[in-house]
């Protein structure tokens, strides 16, 4: 798999072309409701005003992604009414002609050109300890092999559908710029990442504090602890002016319209319930699990009375709110009270004993681990933003190696689900 | 890294491009009242599982023997009865006689699909896996990198998992026939050959090299003592694994005439359809058919055919190698593909196969035959909507075959195995010396010319006067590049001097 001649980035694009090759033999595969979804949205984006477009409801799957991929969709729906004017009808619920579904592939295989790039920038910043001579041996060659042709990753974006490989490749380059002490352009591409899909506020934490830490405060003590009189002002209203102008991009035209209540409505919906249709595998599934065990004991054992139980079932794959019967309900405050408290010993090592890069990466993980654990209404896909990230430590260590066959291959696994025909699972 | 996980890796490349290959379309999906290949597959599995063997090859009021009536030798029967009694396990309606005709759905497509995987993992695969791992005097990268290429040559993929047949088996068996015979098992070599036949008779391509390399061998170890001995246990060989494949056949004459009559259909003519070999293609200029007749027609072909096969099979009975026997493989198929009578464009497979063991030996000229083996089933493709993974599968193949061997560079005309040939010939044309420029160019041209035709036959719509201006046009420049090729494998093997063995030392 060499080439004979060994040019150095040759291997890089067979790697990143091969993928692509093989995501467009994905095209004729099934695709789940998330491809009406995005069909939805670029035809609310192309046809109403801004004003409306986080009104419009005709359609269930209503716009519920940052105003950056409002944007986004927007920009692509005209290029969509190249290849056939009747997806972009609001009106046309579920239309899969043909041309649209080759469209909206297409679409995703081409934004993963950002991902490729982010990749080849994380690939720069590994080393190993032992730098083997042969190619396969290399941790960037390793490193590229598992970003580009992650399963996981696969399975969601070219199958089932969605748009999560650009989205990552705005993190992973936002990671590598951080690694490369480019700490400006990490927060920017990380910002306008939140605003593009506000899943990733999972693992904002972590960007706080790291940002602050070793960025705002530009020295340690000897011993590596934090020396208060190194602030720098300029650094962290550099900061905060990024942050704010991002968001005043994204934000701004819907706050002079007097819409955020909406907006934000829209973005948290919490009114969709504990659990995902798809239980993730995550802390809340087993405490249904144990609820509904304990109410079915409990009917068998006459504990309880079958009549003050209430009907719905929470695996039935419809999304709503539920009472759990034997044990105590949850709220999201609970949720995020629970994420809150598992994310502070990671962010509690990475203040008192920063690490630089590395150890700010490994907080990310345990930030995205513990919010996909305890956060409310979480997707199995959420997994992914664990397992990326964890690609670039397993190359360099083989402690954090071991973890990565763990997790990828239970996430992975647990992403099988989101795969509806038998010819897909094979 | 270890041989073993690499080749793991590569398998399951190999698999996973396979199988997506087979999300596709079929040949024939939903287009009755024929429908297409998957059609006939289903439908012997209904004739074989329903009916008494003594009727499968014979025209009945149960079997219409017009409605895909069986023309494959008795393997084929056997291995669709096996495919039918798991069928039942899982649906009877897919294999009821007379009710399932034209039955599509999408479980049904997954069996199909599932049968022809199986098929190949187990025969075909395997021995791929062991060719390329044995090969002499190779590095392990180039080892993988062999095994990559063959397991992803677009061709067999297309036909196999797209068209939807089983050609995996047959070739893989030939395959094994070659494995065996480069081992001196001559014996498993030959078994492994009728297997083939007795699959599909096309397999009588590669049966001409098989048996001048056998008989060569015979005469090197002396008529008189041991050449004798094995020549006998070769004949037996044979005649009872064909008598083993033909047994319950074999109870009337009529049976075996009958069978022969459905694999030799002599009255069909010269060739059906849009094929990329010498009759269709100057059927653009002259009408054979109406110019000559049917017996002048079969004679005809006959002659041309056995006039370019003669040399290579020649040289190699009275020379055998086992280099001189893969390229006869080579020459002898794209001779029979070019002029012999009612070839198919699947047929070409016959030939790559044999090319594909050439790939790490001559980079540059197999990966180019290959990829016109497969742009010449273009046409066959587009009819059944597998342009998608036409384009993407030859994509592929070219990449990983660029990446591995580095073709581009190796254009000199050693690596092209011409070095006597040239020698030869630059006596003659001088301006021979900027052999591996030229070889360059006509392979960027000859691509880029697949390309454009390839764009032309999927976006365009032909005029009206010339419905079949594309096809043609496809079929004209594939038989083109098919002669060149056939000048250009005949000139290693006939040149491939007795220097042969001091040749392979410097590779």
């Amino acid at each position: 798999m060499a080439a004979a001649g060994g040019s150095g980035g040759c291997w890089f694009l067979a790697l990143a072309l091969g993928v692509s090759l093989l995501k467009c033999l994905l095209i004729p595969t099934y695709h789940s409701t998330d491809f009406e979804v995005h069909r939805n949205w670029l035809a609310i984006t192309h046809n109403l005003p801004v004003s409306e477009w986080y009104y419009e409801a005709t359609s269930e799957w209503t716009l519920d992604y940052p105003p950056f991929f409002a944007w986004f969709e927007y920009a692509l729906s005209h290029v969509a009414k190249y290849f056939d004017q009747e997806m972009l009808v609001i009106q046309n619920l579920n239309y899969s002609s043909h041309a649209t579904v080759f469209f909206q592939r297409l679409s995703v295989i081409f934004t993963d050109i950002l991902f490729v790039y982010a990749a080849r920038e994380c690939c720069r910043c590994v080393n190993g300890k032992r730098p083997g001579k042969e190619l396969l041996e290399k941790p960037m060659f390793v490193l590229a092999v598992l970003l580009l042709w992650n399963f996981g990753l696969l399975i969601v974006d070219h199958i089932h559908f969605q748009y999560n490989g650009f989205l990552f490749g705005l993190m992973l380059l936002s990671v590598a710029r951080l690694f490369q002490k480019r700490h400006l352009e990490g927060a920017l591409l990380f910002a306008v990442l939140l605003h593009f899909k506000h899943i990733y506020i999972y693992v904002a934490p972590a960007y706080c504090v790291y940002l602050l830490r070793s960025y705002c405060f530009t020295a340690n003590k000897a011993d590596g602890s934090l020396k208060w009189s190194s602030f720098s002002f300029l650094r962290i209203t550099l900061l905060g002016l990024i942050v704010c102008l991002v968001s005043a991009l994204s934000l701004g035209p819907f706050a002079v319209l007097g819409q955020l209540p909406q907006v934000i409505s829209r973005l948290f919906p919490f009114k969709r319930g504990l659990c995902h249709a798809y239980w993730a595998p995550n802390f809340w599934a087993l405490y249904n699990a144990v609820d509904k065990t304990l109410a079915v004991v409990g009917i068998k054992y006459k504990f309880l009375d079958p009549e003050k139980i209430p009907k719905a079932s929470m695996t039935g794959g419809l999304v709503q709110e539920f009472q759990h019967t034997v044990l105590p309900s949850v709220t999201p405050l609970a949720t995020l009270i629970c994420t809150f408290i598992s994310i502070l010993p990671s962010v509690f090592c990475l203040w008192f004993k920063p690490q630089g890069p590395r150890g700010f990466l490994q907080c990310l993980i345990l930030c995205a681990l513990s919010s996909f654990m305890f956060g409310w209404h979480v997707h199995e896909k959420a997994i992914l933003l664990a397992i990326l990230p964890l690609s670039l430590l397993s190359v360099e260590s083989p402690k954090h190696a071991g973890i990565y066959l763990i997790l990828t291959t239970t996430g992975h696994f647990s992403l099988f689900p989101l795969l509806f025909t038998p010819p897909g699972k094979v | 890294m270890e041989k073993w996980s690499l080749m793991t890796i590569t398998v399951l490349l190999g698999l996973i491009v396979r199988w997506m290959v087979s999300f596709g379309s079929y040949s024939g999906a939903g287009k009755p009242p024929m429908y297409g290949d998957y059609e006939a597959q289903r439908h012997w599995q209904e004739v074989t599982y329903n009916l008494p063997i003594k009727q499968w090859y014979f025209n009945t009021s149960d079997n219409n023997l017009q409605y895909w009536g069986l023309d494959y030798p008795p393997l084929t029967a056997y291995h669709s009865l096996l495919c039918a009694y798991v069928a039942k396990l899982i649906n009877p309606d897919w294999i009821a006689l007379h009710t399932s005709r034209g039955y599509e759905s999408q479980p049904h497509k997954l069996f199909m699909r599932a049968t022809v995987l199986i098929a190949d993992l187990l025969v075909y695969i395997p021995a791929v896996i062991l060719y390329c791992c044995y090969l002499k005097e190779t590095s392990t990268k180039k080892k993988i990198a062999s095994a990559l290429c063959i397991l992803l040559y677009p061709g067999l993929i297309l036909i196999d998992y797209g068209h939807f047949q089983y050609n995996s088996v047959s070739l893989g068996f030939a395959l094994w026939g070659v494995l065996s015979l480069s081992y001196d098992w001559d014996l498993l070599g030959s078994l492994a050959f009728c297997l083939a036949i007795n699959y599909k008779q096309m397999e009588l391509y590669h049966s001409l090299p098989f048996f001048c390399y056998l008989l060569g061998k015979c005469f090197q170890k002396g008529l008189t003592g041991k050449g004798l001995v094995l020549l006998i246990k070769i004949a037996f060989t044979v005649v009872a694994s064909f008598a083993i494949c033909w047994l319950p056949f074999c109870t009337e004459v009529e049976q075996i005439l009958q069978v022969l009559r459905r694999l030799f259909p002599i009255d069909r003519g010269l060739f059906e359809d849009k094929v990329a070999n010498i009759w269709c293609s100057l059927n653009v200029l002259i009408k054979i058919k109406n110019v000559m007749s049917p017996q002048t027609q079969l004679k005809l072909s006959f002659a041309f055919t056995f006039l370019t096969l003669l040399p290579a099979c020649i040289k190699l009975t009275l020379q055998p190698s086992l280099r001189g026997f893969k390229f006869a493989m080579i020459s002898c198929a794209l001779s029979f593909f070019l002029f012999s009578f009612q070839v198919h464009e699947k047929s070409i497979l016959l030939v790559s196969i044999p090319v594909c063991l050439m790939l790490n030996e001559i980079p540059l000229m197999s990966t180019w035959f290959l990829l016109v083996s497969t742009f010449s089933l273009l046409p066959l493709l587009l009819k059944d909507g597998l342009l998608l993974a036409y384009v993407v599968t030859t994509l592929a193949f070219l990449t990983v075959c660029e990446t591995s061997f580095s073709i581009f560079e190796k254009t000199s005309e050693e690596d092209l195995q011409l070095k006597s040939f040239s020698l030869s010939i630059r006596g003659y044309i001088p301006s021979f010396k900027a052999f591996p420029k030229i070889i360059k160019s006509l392979f960027i041209v000859s691509v880029t010319l697949m390309g454009i035709l390839t764009l032309m036959s999927a976006t365009l719509t032909p005029p009206q006067k010339l419905p079949d201006l594309f096809p043609v046009s496809v079929s004209v420049v594939s038989c083109l590049h098919f002669l060149f090729f056939l000048m250009y494998f005949n000139a290693v093997v006939l040149w491939d001097s007795r220097n042969g063995r001091n040749q392979k030392k410097i590779h």
